[in-house]
This record gives C-alpha cells, structure tokens and sequence, in this order.
C-alpha cells in the first residue's frame, strides 16, 4: 500500500516537474495582450474574421494585421474595449450581413422536391443544382444548418430568410450553399451593386433603369410589410413619392404578365401605394447609413440625379454637400413637372427625408458664378458630381420666334412654377388661345398647365403623328380628356405678329410621313404650298432641351475647361456605366449625361455615379464588370416569347379626378389605389424570377 | 522477421483497434467528416501513440513490476499519457512550430483517447519486448488512421446519397462503420 502511495506520489511529481522545467525551457513569449484581447472577442471560433479561430485572432490583433475591430459577432463595443488594449483608436467598420438573393416565389413545394436528398450540397453535386434555373435556390436549407447564430430559417416561400439582427456576417452560410445564393455584404456593397447577367433577375428588374427589385417589393406588399417594401424600393430609389407619381414604368412593357397577352402588373401603382403609405403614416422608416469614412463630395444640382447620388454617397458613409441654383432643391421634377402630376408638398416631404441623412444644401448657388469647380476643389471637396439637368431649351429658329407672347418649355413652366411656390413675384402672360410646338412631355405639361390656367384653345402642334410622340402614352391620353386640340403632321413655318410686335398667328405646313430614319420613327416631309395659319396669341416651343454648360467657359484656362462634351452638349463620360468624365475627380448623370430624359433614369444615373465616386474615393479603379447588365443589355434565356400557365386578369385601374373637377385647379390629378387593391394588384404579380414564375391555379 | 510482419498485419487489419476492437470512436465520428481532418488526426494519433507505446512500455518493465505494482497500469498510465501530449504540445510549439501548426489542434483530443490507452494496455497484457511494443503501437495507429481516412471517404460519399431522414449523419456513419467492421472480421483468422 505505501508502496502504492508513493508510486503515484513519485509518478505525478516526476510528470509536474517535467513539465514545469519544460514549460520554462519549452517558453515560448507570447504577448500577455493576445489573452487579453482573446478574453474580449466573442469565443465563438467562427472563423468569420478570417483567421483560425479567435485566439488566432487576437493574436492578427495584436501583430497588427487585423484591426481592433476584427471579431464581426462581437460588435463595435468590444472594438472599442480591443482598440483600448492596443491603444489605437477603433474605427468599427460596416458590418457585413448575409443576404438571400433568391426568391422562391410561392413555387418552393414545386421546385424543391428531391426523392429523399436532403442536403443542397448533395443535390448540386447530383444533378449539377439545376431545378429551375442554374443560379436559382436548392431550398434544402445547408445554409440554415450552418449558421452558429441562429439567424437564417427557412422562410414560408421555402427560401432562406435571414435575420438582420442576429446575422453577424461570418459567411458561414456563404460557403456552405452550392449556388452562391447567399451573399456576404455589407449595407453598402448591396446599395451599389449594379445588376448582373449572373444575377437572379426577372425581366422588370432588367428593365427598371433603376434597377428597383420589384418582384421583392410587390411580394412584400402583398404580405402588408409596407415598410418592407418602403425599404426594399429606397434601396435603389430614393425619389419613391416622386416616381411614383410620374415614372413611365418601363419595367411594365417587359412584364411577365403582358407577354402572356394579358395586361401588365401595375408595378409603378404599387410603388405609389407604397410611398404613399409611408407618407401617410406618419412616420418615416429609418434609413441607415454606414460610419463616416472622411471623405467629402460636392453635388452640384440638386435634381433626381443629385439626390440619388447624395443619397447613396451619405447611406455609404461619405459627407454630402449639395449646390442648387434654383431657390428650393428639386430640379426638373420640382419646376418641370406641374402640380398637378406631383404636388410640392409631396416633393417636399421626399427631399426632407433625404437630406434628414446629414446631407447639407446650399440653394442660390449657380455653378460657374457663385461657384466653381477649382474652388470646390481647393475647399477640399474630394470628388465632384455634375447633375445639372437639361434646362437649355432649343428655339425653333424661325422668322418671328422671339415676338412678345413667345416662351420656350422649360421656361415657362419654371417661371410658372417658381411664381406658384412664391419664390418670385414675376407672372407670365396668359393668352386666351395658345399653341404649344412639340409631342414630348414638356410640351404636355405646358398644355395641362395652360388649361388649368382657363385657356380656351390649347393646340399642340407635332410634326409627326400620335404614334410617334414620346410623351407617356397616359399623359397624352389625359390631355386628350382635357380638350387639347392635337394637330398633327405639321412643322411651324413662321410666326405672324403685329403691329405692337404681339404674337398673332402661327403658320405651318402640313407634312406627310415618309421613310423611317434613324430613331426608327418615319420622317416627316413637308406638303407644298400646304401654309395653313392658326389664329394664337401665346405660343410655348417646347421642341425639346440640353444642359446649360457655360459654366466650363467661365473658368478659361482652368481644368474644367478641358470637360469633354458632346455636340448636344451633354457631359462626356468615359463609361455611361461608371459616368467618370474624362478629368478623374467629376462624374455627371441624369439630364447632364443622357440629354432630356426619364426622372427614374437619372435615378438610376445617379447610383451608378456614386457608385464610381465610392470607388474612386477608395482608390479602387473604376470600372464596372464585364457582365454587367446596362442599358438594352438583357439576361436573353429570361425573356419569354409566350408564358403558359397564366389567366387573364383585369389590373387594378388607375384612379384620377373626373375631367371637369381636374382641369379647374392644380389639384393632383391621379389617385392613389387603395389598400385592397393594392393586394389584389400585388397577387397578379407572377413573383418571376430568372427563368420561373408563379403559375395561375 | 515473419513475426514482426505477422504482427504488424494483426494490428493494422486483423484486430484494428477501430473497426475490430472498436476503442475510439469518439475520434471516429467526430473527425471523419471531412478527409482533411481525417489525415491530420490520423497524423496525430501516429505520433502520440508511438512515443506513449514506448513510454508506459518503459513505465511498466522498469517500474511497476519490479515494485509489482502491476494493479495500477491503468491509473499511472493516464497519468503518463496526459503529461506526456502535454510535453510534446510545448516542445512542438517551441521547437517545431511547422509540425504544431498541423497537429496543433489535434494533440488535445488525444490527451484522453482510449484508442491510444487501450494500444498501451494491449502492448503490456501481451507482454511484447520493447521492439514489439514500438511496432505494434505504430500498426495499431496506421490501422487507426487507415479506417478513420476510409471511413472518411466513405461518408464524404454518403453525403451525395439520398438518406431517408431519422438514418441521416450519425446513425448512418454507424450503420456504415458496422459495415465496414464487417468486412474487416474477413481478416480474422488470417493470422
């Protein structure tokens, strides 16, 4: 027995001694601020910092490879505490979050039947992953099973749904699904990616010149989560009240629903309903923005496509400032578009919650005269964005077109506008019987004015026909209602005036329509000896309009000057993907770029801009992928000639005041749907995707 | 020399310690699901079941049966082992720190393994010499190794079959390890 004792006795203090000397002799220094910083880190072990594990971690930490705030599960707090141990200051970088870009539609049951697999990884390597389209969703859940936190589940729809609060962005589930559904992103990764051929997009989002993820907001409002798709639009469109309200929906001529013969999903009424729901409500919901990175941006004009690149310049962290020249920010869609189509108050309302984000705006501030781009640029201004519109009217260049009575478009609805919202006390002349020379929608916005204003006869002169004007089909039919006189197929001559230098008349020829030319549309030819006289006192040329850029000859000799512009003097830009101009620090969009164009364009401009100024701020080159969907570029395998499976289904129609009520003020014209509708028109939507689609039962 | 062969033959097939003797499953199951872990813990146990095979060898011829104290193998044997992969952890660490980086993680789920105490257990029942003991703790570990990575393999394939659902991970990793333990006792009787 002591014999025993002793053994063990021996045994245990021979194996202590052994490793005490061993642990001196074996010593290997380690940093006492390794423990420290490791007893501070999350312990989680999941490898989402990169490194192996968390002692590795904080030794990265302590080394000085990792920042203070490399432990994503731990949180800024624990940063902080971190950046204490190190003694540096912590900058907490945006966190990353998971995000599912796959929508299964209502189809999940459908798509996600595999006789007994269970697992994605196993049903990818199988039958190589594809159910439905290559890219699309396995909906087996690996991704669920590998998150530590608890935070992705299985959603109603069978694809992953990922909870923002308690994802932590480890991108354990980035590696553990096949198909590369789920992303690893921060906030503002996501708010600037642009849409990709590899995307999982359905033909409107292809479509959408501002790339809105419209199957997910319609999906969401028809849930009830308003805010959702409040969010979900504000993602890519910050002018959501204003779009709204007068964006000519593109995105419905590619929808699915109208290929199928059937009347499109009445996308942009649904956008309204939404906007307006937040508007309505009472409270705005909350938009975040990443930490600030230091750097500052000048956006000069505060029209769509300056607020969109303000708006996603500030949500990415950088500090905004905006230059307008006008008296209130808004640009065209403040004093180009009437009342009627977009109430101010409602603009008012948008702008404020944009600029809540800590953007700050000067008005007055014209650029080239108050302002230069050498003195931004000296004021510490880091990039410079040019959205100055198009406000340059074109004349028509005939003989009497600067007689009294003679406006231009743009000019007049601005004064117009400008004397309305009681910014100036000058007032236009009204005449009795008007003509308004142009088929876009200046020229409409300057008749529905007119007639709202108690004109008796409105004409609208077109050379061409009804079919060729690019006005909105809507606007042209609602000044149709409105009693607008349209003659078509005649090109002004000459305009008559009398004595006192007053307008009187208008001449014009009648033309025929002859060979298509370059737009596609068939060019009109003028009919000899067809003068006709049209007996006005007022006439508007609204013919169409190009940006004012005789700011670059104000600074002679400077950089600015060296800007290449087009010969319709649009800003050149070197990419109209990235919209970089040929000096690396100024990027333009909207108007500016593109020439008179859509409100959702300069939108979508906007983005894109800031997008390359982000990435020029950062030092990263900028260029945007090789496949990257742009303009007429289409996912072609997505674009169906026919679609089976689909009844026909009336869309909700547009609600708007009686004719005799409207035309008697600047009350807002069109209505919004109402909430019952709304739902209905959300379930005619097929929730596309790719290539699949809600089939009708 | 045909004995040495003899015996490292028994040891990696006919009586491996996994799939014939079933010590160790713990490892087994839980390193196996992937073929990379499965080598570096098939390393591992390489290495720590070698020098403990030795070092309770030594323990036990020069200590405990002159003393006979053979009743307390098993106590002074854990003893031994766990300080022993606690020595190698720190002299892997200062000396060889490519070899630590590898086998890093694996040296503390060995500290307790039964597999490596049952081999040094086995070692001295069968009262080998000491040239036996060093190659019958090597074989028993290579015939570690050897089941762990093609069970490895196995349930790396498993994963690409369609498993009705109460059968999947663990119970079929079991199912599976019956079955190839099946075909191990073919061995039997070969020596």
């Amino acid at each position: 027995m002591t014999e025993a004792i002793l053994l063990m006795l021996g045994i245990g203090a021979t194996c202590g001694l052994i490793l005490a000397v061993a642990s001196k002799v074996f010593y290997v220094y380690e940093d006492p601020r390794i423990a420290k910083i490791e007893g501070l880190l999350a312990g989680a072990n999941c490898g989402g910092c990169g490194f192996a594990g968390c002692s590795a971690a904080a030794q990265a930490v302590v080394e000085g490879i990792a920042p203070p705030s490399v432990c994503i599960v731990a949180g800024s707090e624990a940063a902080a505490q971190v950046g204490a141990v190190m003694g540096i200051e912590s900058s907490t970088a945006e966190p990353l979050r998971s995000y599912n870009n796959c929508d299964g539609g209502n189809r999940a049951a459908d798509r996600y039947f595999y006789s007994g697999i269970s697992g994605c990884r196993a049903a990818s390597a199988l039958y190589g992953g594809r159910r439905e389209c290559k890219i699309g969703c396995l909906g087996f859940g690996d991704c669920v099973k590998s998150c530590l936190f608890d935070a992705i589940k299985v959603g109603d729809n069978g694809y992953p749904v990922v909870d923002e609060d308690k994802c932590v962005g480890c991108g354990a589930c980035y590696s553990a699904c096949p198909k590369n559904i789920i992303e690893i992103k921060t906030v503002s990764q996501r708010l600037l990616h642009l849409n990709d051929e590899l995307d999982a997009l359905a033909p409107c989002r292809q479509r959408c010149p501002a790339q809105i993820d419209i199957p997910r907001y319609i999906s969401q409002i028809k849930k009830h989560d308003f805010e959702g798709a409040v969010r979900t639009i504000r993602e890519r469109n910050p002018l959501l009240l204003s779009c709204g309200r007068v964006c000519p929906h593109p995105c419905e001529d590619d929808c699915r629903r109208g290929v199928a013969d059937d009347e499109p999903v009445s996308i942009n009424q649904l956008k309204r309903f939404a906007a307006d729901y937040e508007m309505n409500s009472g409270s705005r919901v909350p938009v975040r923005c990443a930490p600030a990175t230091g750097k500052k941006v000048a956006v000069i004009g505060g029209g769509p496509a300056g607020l969109s690149c303000a708006f996603f310049l500030r949500r990415v962290g950088h500090d905004v400032t905006i230059f307008e020249a006008m008296p209130k920010l808004g640009g065209m869609i403040r004093y180009g578009i009437p009342e009627y189509r977009l109430p101010k108050k409602v603009l008012e309302w948008e702008i404020d919650g944009i600029l809540n984000l800590g953007i700050k705006a000067f008005t007055h501030v014209k650029l080239g005269t108050d302002i230069t781009v050498e003195s931004l640029k000296s004021s510490g201004f880091d990039a410079i964005f040019l959205g100055i519109g198009a406000w340059k009217d074109y004349g028509l260049g005939i003989e009497g077109d600067n007689l009294k009575g003679c406006y231009t478009g743009i000019d007049f609805l601005t004064k117009f506008s400008v004397n309305q919202q009681g910014d100036s006390k000058l007032t236009v002349p009204i005449g009795t019987k008007c003509a308004v020379v142009g088929g876009g929608n200046t020229a409409i916005d300057c008749v529905r004015t007119l007639v709202r204003l108690g004109v008796k006869d409105v004409y609208i002169v077109y050379r061409r026909t009804r079919k060729e004007m690019p006005a909105n089909m809507v606007e042209i039919e609602a000044a149709e209602h409105e009693g607008i006189k349209f003659i078509f197929l005649a090109a002004p001559n000459r305009v008559l005036g009398d004595d006192n230098g007053q307008v009187k008349g208008l001449e014009y020829l009648k033309m025929e329509l002859g060979e298509p030319d370059a737009s596609g549309r068939r060019r009109p030819v003028p009919v000899e000896g067809s003068e006709t006289v049209i007996e006005i006192d007022m006439l508007i040329t609204a013919i169409g309009q190009g940006p004012d850029i005789s700011f670059k000859d104000k600074e002679e000799g400077k950089r600015i000057s060296e800007l290449k512009t087009t010969r319709w003097d649009t800003i050149d830009s070197v990419d109209p993907i990235t919209l970089q101009s040929n000096i690396p620090y100024i990027f333009s969009a909207g108007d500016a770029a593109t020439g008179a164009s859509l409100v959702v364009e300069a939108i979508g401009g906007g983005r894109r801009a800031a997008r390359s100024i982000d990435l020029f701020l950062k030092g990263e080159p900028v260029v945007a992928a090789e496949s990257t969907l742009f303009g007429k570029k289409k996912i072609s395998e997505s674009i169906f000639k026919t679609v089976p499976g689909v009844k026909k289904t009336k869309r909700t129609p547009l609600p708007e005041l009686p004719v005799k009520e409207r035309i008697k003020s600047f009350v807002e014209a069109d209505l919004v749907i109402s909430e019952k509708d709304a739902i209905f028109e959300s379930g005619r939507c097929l929730s596309c995707c790719r290539l699949c689609y809600n089939q009708d039962q | 020399m045909g004995d040495y062969i003899e015996l490292i033959i028994a040891c990696i097939f006919v009586n491996n310690i996994l799939l014939a003797q079933f010590l160790g499953n713990c490892p087994f199951l839980g390193t196996s699901k992937k073929m990379e872990t499965a080598v570096g813990m098939s390393m591992a146990v390489i290495f720590v079941l070698v020098l403990a095979g030795v070092f309770t060898w030594c323990i036990n011829d020069w200590i405990l049966v002159p003393y006979g104290l053979e009743y307390l193998k098993t106590i002074s044997f854990i003893l031994v082992i766990a300080s022993l992969v606690q020595f190698v952890e720190m002299f892997l660490k200062k000396s060889i720190p490519a070899l630590y980086a590898g086998l890093g993680i694996f040296l503390p789920l060995i500290t307790t393994n039964c597999a490596v105490m049952g081999v040094c257990l086995i070692n001295i029942k069968s009262e080998y010499n000491f040239t036996m003991t060093l190659i019958s703790s090597f074989a028993y570990a290579a015939g570690f190794g050897l089941a762990l990575i093609l069970f490895a393999g196995v349930r790396e394939r498993i994963l690409l079959a369609r498993v009705p659902k109460p059968l999947q991970d663990t119970s079929i990793g079991l199912v599976t390890a019956g079955i190839i333990a099946l075909a191990f006792y073919t061995f039997k009787g070969m020596v």
